[in-house]
């Protein structure tokens, strides 16, 4: 037998033995130190007879690499024993609570101004506003309500001065009036905003939230009217069928006028729509009336469209199941955090509008 | 307007159901508010005789009665009422009967310790009249007979309320509303002719109407009846009111009140014995003064419509007759007045007196004028058949008459506005049963309009009237196009709509309130603003348009602290007004924080809010929304409310052209003032709408994408500087060194006290160098360096420490 076979022998079998690392650290040097076993013997290669030399150096450089490829191996066992001893000790309690975070939220009406502007996006829409303080003009005589007029009593409104001139707008029916005069047709817009009238019970706030709806073109009817909120109620309420009905009605800007409501039935103290038999009215519409489009300069014979008034609020109680249109506006923690949405929650129309 | 189904039944010809009735008159237009079974629960209420009554055993007032219902055994009822009798004939209400003055349901309850099967019904409580004292008495003649049976008559007609729009005077009265049924194919008019007067008599009294400037009154029309016995009504005239819930009072007012609510034209009868002479309509005399039927003196301004006589003011023409020439029940000679007003004098006189009455709601939107000499031929007749009397002749003045309207129709409109087709035949039998008269010509229809239709103008009203009779279910839907040529968003709203996200995105709850607030917290906020005063606010703590979202979100803060929450951050977006025109407002972002950042925790320390946790939500939401904070430039002037020390307000920019935000603790005497409880109140507004936009989009600045790779380096720097040099200036005496070198500048510690001078600091900086050219050499780097420390000396008064 060889020397070499004979340390390879002698050291597989040590270093298969159980060892610590002060031990294997010991093995090493025996075999890999100055002077150590096999160091030696590759000093020895160059006194070997040239016939032989070569198997010789190749057998060492097996040799070699099969021991130390094991002190690794082993070397490596030991540590992670060790370092698993001492991870076992940094143990922690991974229930305790993590670190404090906080979650903002986005109002509902928010939220809901948002869905409505995605879906009549849809639809070719853009937005428009406007002021909140407006004057008479825009908010009633321009919308053919001239003064002394009796449908100027529906509308409760906040003066700011004495004469009566400016006002808080009563509805978002003025960004019409201002659209029109400062563009030329087609116009298809919508207007979401506040809204105020003087009225303030249980189910009345001073301020609430409308959008508005214009579009005016070249042969606009009353059919397309239909479709478009047709669509949008079914849309909106992310039902796949409406019932929906239009009744004659009457506001001083549309003729003919429409009040819509909607089909709706109460399962379990909730209120499901889109089925049902009972009616609830969600919002008023009609063909922009001839006077209208003159005030603003738009030929009537030319251009003919409709308009329509949405209360957002009720929508979003609706769609929210909200009871209260007051807690809207009191800004209870609670609340908001119950009925708001994440920030993150942007309606879209590939994601849908809620989640 | 309240009607029956029984009412309608006298203009109507109809065998449809009652539902059926309600689903037609909400179809074409005449919205059904609700449907009350008045009867079925006044059919509780039942004919009784008091049979004994005892004193109550612990109430001296109080009695208990045993009642003969018509039942086997006598009900015991406790009443208070002097009145109850033995042997007085009454009204019974059973227990589970609704009193209809109040709504309030009747329960079995114990009174003083006796239980009260029922109660004994005052006329008051039945809205009979306004007699509430003691309970009704009934004549024993007509009632013995009666008792055990229903008080009031029966009737299986419901009361129902519709919503009639101000467009429609002429469905103010059952008529109308009738003949709108009637075309839309529910049931025939029945035929209305009224007998016409027939007098040798003249009309005594002389009328005049003074044909001067603003005449709110166009024609008069009156008729004398002479003699009359007023009395209560006979019981299918009170049937007739009761059953759309008004009061009979006498049978002239009951007449008069039926004419209207039956054709809508007001009547006003006038004690002829009370009348001065002549009636002159007339504008009013400014200061003149008149007491009104309900009871209230009134001062008139000039220019008035009233009627008068040579005394002075006798009433207000459409609005309110005087207390001085009312009809009593010992009336014996009437004057009717039967006008017609003009709807602008009417509004604009009662809006002046803020009055409103039934004949004002009906004259200010337009009466039939050509119902003048119907409503006097019908009233003198009834009131000539139930107080007798003698009729004269209708006198009627009038200072311009009434000339028909008419208007040319293209029967195409319809079609172009509706989208959908009617034949002309169609149009033609709605049109003629609306009352309308109908002339052909070559293309168009030339329409006369019914005297009853003010509202009627032009073609597309003529259009509304069609569709409405026809059915909106008539009109089809066409589906709308899924096309855009327009953007959705304007840039602004985007920007609007990424702050509003980002801001709620750092633990903001998104709160709406008010845009106007209380003056007193407003005053504390409105900073240089001006206050907005709203001339009839709702109560006076919200007076004022808000100069500012913090007033609100302070006093919501309040509440919400008071619920017991400590760490709470609300934000507003949405407008604070700088003055009382369209358009003076700015759109702001405003938030606030109150309480700590972290509050008794295992892990980290507790700290309060401070400034510059707002300072960090405000500079991430900016740079999330597209700006690009190394142009940041920050200073300490902000507005009065907040901490003078501990605020900072943020430009876009150098060249400071419009402050982008104020961020800080709010004043401590704010704090103290509105008495608010929290450890730390901090918050911040941005101006939305002086955010400059941005110029390029995101889009435009992902197009190009540098990096450098050579290796960086950071030196650490300490200077000791004056306490009044801000940080900023320090970091940008460094950057200006060269920009292109000095990849980035951090503070990492401020230190005051032991070992620095009192009115200095240290702040310890660490810069980054690395070039995009090449590997800097380490004496490119000492260069830098020494160039920094010069730099930073000469600029700013600092010096490095050793």
């Amino acid at each position: 037998m060889s020397d070499l076979k004979k340390i390879k022998d002698e050291y597989l079998s040590k270093l298969n033995g159980k060892l610590n690392l002060l031990e294997l650290n010991k093995i090493k040097s025996e075999l890999f130190g100055k002077n150590g076993l096999v160091s030696s013997q590759f000093k020895k290669i160059g006194s070997i007879a040239e016939s032989e030399r070569k198997k010789f150096a190749s057998d060492l450089n097996v040799i070699k690499d099969e021991l130390q490829n094991l002190i690794e191996f082993k070397l490596d066992e030991i540590q992670n024993v060790e370092i698993n001893k001492k991870l076992e000790k940094e143990k922690i309690d991974v229930t305790l609570p993590e670190r404090n975070f906080v979650r903002g939220k986005i109002h509902p009406v928010s939220q809901t101004i948002d869905e409505i502007s995605s879906i009549f996006s849809e639809i070719g829409f853009s937005i428009e506003e406007g002021p909140d303080v407006e004057n008479e003009y825009n908010n009633f005589t321009a919308l053919n309500t001239p003064d002394n007029h009796p449908a100027r009593d529906m509308h409760d409104t906040f003066y700011l001065d004495e004469k009566k001139e400016r006002l808080l707008r009563t509805h978002t029916s003025p960004v019409q009036i201002r659209t029109m005069l400062n563009d030329k047709p087609p116009f298809k817009i919508i207007a979401p905003g506040r809204t105020y009238r003087s009225d303030s019970d249980q189910t009345h706030s001073p301020m609430f939230h409308q959008v508005e709806g214009l579009h005016i073109d070249n042969g606009i009817n009353m059919g397309h009217l239909k479709g478009c909120l047709n669509y949008f109620i079914k849309e909106f309420f992310e039902v796949k069928k409406i019932k929906m009905r239009f009744r004659p009605s009457h506001f001083p800007f549309t003729e003919p006028s429409a009040e819509v409501d909607i089909g709706y039935e109460m399962k379990n103290g909730k209120i499901i729509i889109g089925e049902g038999d009972q009616w609830l009215e969600i919002l008023g519409c009609g063909m922009v009336h001839p006077n209208v489009l003159k005030n603003v300069k738009v030929d009537p014979t030319k251009f003919q469209g409709y308009a329509f008034g949405i209360g957002i609020d009720r929508l979003a109680m609706l769609k929210y199941g909200i009871n209260d249109l007051r807690s809207f506006f009191d800004c209870d923690y609670r609340w908001l955090n119950h009925y708001g949405f994440d920030p993150l929650d942007v309606p879209t129309n590939y994601r849908g509008l809620s989640r | 307007m309240k009607i029956t189904f029984d009412w309608l039944k006298d203009h109507l010809k109809t065998n449809s159901k009652e539902e059926n009735l309600l689903e037609q008159l909400t179809n074409i237009g005449l919205e059904v508010e609700s449907v009350e079974n008045i009867s079925a629960e006044k059919e509780l209420f039942k004919v009784a005789k008091i049979i004994k009554t005892v004193k109550h055993p612990n109430a001296d007032r109080l009695k208990i009665c045993d009642v003969d219902v018509g039942e086997k055994e006598l009900k015991k009822v406790v009443c208070g009422a002097s009145n109850a009798i033995e042997g007085l004939i009454t009204v019974y209400a059973p227990p589970g009967a609704v009193i209809p003055k109040n709504k309030v349901k009747l329960v079995e309850a114990k009174i003083r310790g006796v239980t009260s099967h029922g109660m004994l019904c005052s006329e008051a409580e039945l809205n009979l009249s306004d007699e509430s004292d003691g309970i009704s008495e009934l004549s024993s003649i007509k009632y013995e007979k009666s008792i055990g049976k229903s008080y009031f008559s029966k009737s299986n007609s419901n009361l129902i309320d519709l919503s009639i729009t101000p467009n429609r005077p002429d469905c103010l009265g059952v008529r109308g509303i009738a003949r709108d049924l009637a075309a839309s194919g529910f049931g025939k008019m029945k035929d209305s002719k009224v007998k016409k007067i027939k007098s040798n008599t003249k009309q005594s009294i002389k009328v005049k109407i003074n044909d001067e400037k603003g005449q709110g009154c166009i024609t008069f029309g009156s008729c004398l009846i002479t003699n009359v016995k007023n009395t209560e009504s006979p019981q299918w005239l009170k049937d007739k009111l009761v059953s759309i819930g008004q009061k009979p009072i006498s049978a002239i007012v009951d007449i008069t009140n039926f004419i209207m609510l039956d054709i809508n034209r007001p009547l006003h009868a006038y004690d002829a014995d009370k009348i001065e002479k002549d009636i002159i309509v007339r504008n009013s005399k400014s200061e003149e003064e008149f007491t009104a039927l309900d009871n209230k003196k009134y001062k008139l301004e000039k220019g008035m419509c009233v009627i008068s006589d040579n005394k002075g003011v006798l009433g207000l023409g459409g609005i309110i007759g005087g207390i001085r020439s009312g009809t009593e029940f010992d009336t014996k000679n009437i004057l009717l007045e039967s006008a017609y007003f003009e709807p602008r004098s009417i509004r604009s006189t009662a809006k002046k007196l803020n009055l409103d009455t039934d004949a004002k709601f009906r004259f200010e939107r337009g009466i039939d004028p050509l119902s003048i000499e119907e409503g006097l031929n019908k009233a003198a007749s009834l009131i000539k058949e139930i107080c007798g009397g003698e009729i004269s002749k209708i006198d009627v003045q009038k200072i311009e008459s009434y000339k028909a309207r008419s208007i040319k129709f293209d029967p195409n409109l319809f079609d172009k506005i509706t989208g959908f087709k009617i034949s002309i035949k169609e149009m033609l039998k709605i049109l003629e049963d609306l009352g309308f008269e109908i002339k052909k010509e070559k293309k168009t229809l030339r329409l006369s309009i019914p005297s009853w239709r003010p509202d009627i103008l032009q073609e597309v009203d003529i259009i509304e009237e069609l569709v409405r009779i026809i059915g909106y279910d008539k009109i089809k839907v066409i589906d709308p196009v899924k096309e855009r040529t327009k953007s959705t968003l304007t840039k602004p709203q985007k920007l609007f709509h990424y702050l509003q996200r980002a801001i709620a995105s750092k633990g903001y709850l998104e709160a709406i309130t008010w845009s106007f607030t209380d003056s007193n917290y407003n005053n504390y906020f409105k900073g240089k603003n001006k206050e907005i005063k709203i001339v009839n606010p709702i109560s006076s703590e919200l007076g004022v348009l808000r100069n500012s979202i913090f007033s609100n979100l302070i006093m919501h803060m309040i509440k919400n602290l008071d619920r017991g929450f400590k760490d709470l951050s609300i934000f507003e977006i949405g407008p604070i007004f700088t003055g009382s025109n369209p358009g003076e407002q700015n759109t702001l972002v405003c938030g606030l924080s109150a309480g700590k950042k972290y509050r008794q925790s295992w892990i980290d320390r507790e700290r309060n809010v401070d400034v510059f946790d707002v300072k960090r939500d405000v500079v991430q939401t900016l740079v999330e929304a597209g700006y690009d904070s190394d142009k940041f430039f920050i200073d300490s002037e902000t507005p009065n409310y907040y901490h003078p020390g501990k605020s900072g307000r943020l430009f876009l920019n150098k060249e400071k052209d419009k402050v982008a935000a104020y961020f800080g603790e709010i004043h401590p005497n704010i704090i103290k003032k509105i008495d608010i409880k929290t450890e730390s109140l901090v918050g911040f507004e941005i101006f939305v709408d002086d955010l400059k936009l941005p110029k390029k989009t995101l889009n435009d600045q992902k197009t190009k994408f540098t990096v450098s790779d050579f290796q960086k380096s950071e030196r650490d720097f300490a200077f000791i500087i004056n306490k009044d040099v801000s940080s900023q200036d320090l970091i940008n005496a460094i950057l200006s060194v060269d920009l292109n070198l000095i990849s980035n500048v951090k503070v990492f510690d401020v230190y005051e006290g032991e070992n620095i001078p009192e009115d200095q600091k240290s702040i310890a900086i660490s810069v980054t160098i690395q070039s995009s050219e090449k590997t800097l050499k380490d004496s490119d780097l000492e260069k830098i360096n020494k160039l920094i420390i010069e730099t930073v000396e000469n600029k700013t008064g600092a010096k490095i420490r050793s």
